[in-house]
């Protein structure tokens, strides 16, 4: 059965996009039939995480009204086969998405998908509530920064209470992936801990994805980073995070980086 | 090296508490404020409907408002009696 999965945050620039290519990659390579969908109308970026941005001819837009047929609109990804992008449009206001369009694709790529995947824009308003509407289950972006914590709070309020399945007494399950996490800053009580977000959040973990620049890497050539650099310590976070999703119970492992006592004291003297 | 030494150990807690106390105080008020979106327009049409058991006043003239702090919240209600009050209500205001 299918499963529709909302990416959101609240607050911007915390790495949904990011999270939404990764483990849209991760759950193909593990053998689902995937659709990332960008509902960021008006600033998509989706395709450009995922290298395809000179394929796209239709969108989410023209899709929900009729203008090009779903099949017109999806993307194939060039290296798996079985993960597919549905575009958001660069062009056209963000009101041209409703509530009613968005419910027809949706219902439209479950009969087609295992897992549809949303990446949601930031912020609280219509765009991001039309993503998260038709939602099973949601992944919380969270950085480990007030801010961040304190929208993704407001986040949880508007699944339970917005969401479809809200509305028929039912719940979307959550999750938060804490993200951009920095072992060092965290270790030096620089940076709010897994247990203190996930105390205040009271939402069960999905992963912990560490701050690296093997991501910014692999948006600069266009790829997922599980695609990118598998092997790397954020893709092995998103891929653990991944097999979590599809219900497989992996201990969860906080990334660090080895640095040596004499190097911390050096980092702290140049700080 | 003694300095960085001494200050390695004693910045060991950091400003994450700091944090974590100040989300836990603002959370817990934001979240009571959502689940009773229009409490403000309660309070007031409550507290206009005491007032005008023994007063009546003009509903315009009530207002209430609510200041968010750090840790602490105010509830600012004004209202406004018509002139020519009788002693008892004067004296208990006072
Ligand atoms: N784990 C990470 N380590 C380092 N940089 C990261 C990490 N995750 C995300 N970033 C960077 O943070 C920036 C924002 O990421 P991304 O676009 O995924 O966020 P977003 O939540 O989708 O933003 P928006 O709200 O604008 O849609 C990008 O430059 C990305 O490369
Ligand atoms: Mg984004």
């Amino acid at each position: 059965m299918a499963k529709v999965l909302v990416v959101t945050s609240g607050k911007g620039g915390v790495g949904k996009t990011t999270s939404t290519a990764a483990l849209g990659a991760a759950l193909a390579q593990a053998g689902g039939k995937v659709v990332v969908v960008d509902f960021d109308v008006g600033l998509r970026n989706l395709d450009l995480i995922m290298g395809a941005e000179r394929r796209v001819v239709f969108d989410l837009i023209n899709v929900t009204q009729g203008v090009a047929k779903l099949q017109q609109a999806l993307i194939r990804d060039k290296r798996l086969e079985n993960l597919w992008l549905l575009p958001a449009s660069q062009t056209r206001d963000k009101d041209a998405l409703t509530d009613d369009g968005v419910r027809r694709v949706i219902a439209d790529l479950r009969t087609k998908f295992d897992w549809v995947i949303c990446d949601s824009p930031a912020g609280i308003e219509r765009g991001a509530m039309l993503a998260m509407r038709y939602a099973d289950e949601a992944v919380i972006v969270t950085n480990p920064e007030v801010s961040s914590v304190r929208d993704s709070d407001r986040i949880i309020g508007m699944l339970d209470s917005k969401t479809v399945k809200a509305e028929k007494g039912e719940q979307v399950k959550k999750h938060v992936l804490i993200t951009r996490y920095d072992s060092s800053r965290a270790a030096r009580g620089e940076m709010l801990s897994i247990d203190d977000i996930l105390e205040i959040l009271a939402t069960p973990l999905l992963g912990i994805i560490p701050e690296s620049q093997d991501v910014l890497r692999a948006s600069n050539v266009g790829a997922p980073v599980t695609l990118s650099n598998a092997a790397s310590a954020p893709a092995r976070a998103y891929t653990d995070a991944a097999r979590r999703l599809m219900g497989e119970s992996i201990a969860m492992s906080v990334p660090t980086e080895r640095v040596s006592f004499m190097n911390r004291l050096l980092g702290r003297r140049a700080a | 090296m003694t300095m960085n030494l001494w200050r390695l150990f004693s910045s060991r807690k950091g400003s994450a508490p700091v944090a974590r106390e100040r989300l836990q105080i603002l959370l817990a008020h934001e979240r009571g404020l959502r689940s009773q979106p229009d409490l403000l327009g309660k309070l007031r049409e409550e507290i206009l409907s005491v007032i005008s058991r023994h007063v009546s006043l003009d509903p315009d003239k009530v207002v209430v408002k609510m200041d968010r702090g750090k840790s602490v919240s105010t509830l600012e209600v004004d209202i406004e009696l018509p002139n020519g009050l009788e002693g008892p209500i004067a004296a208990a205001a006072s």
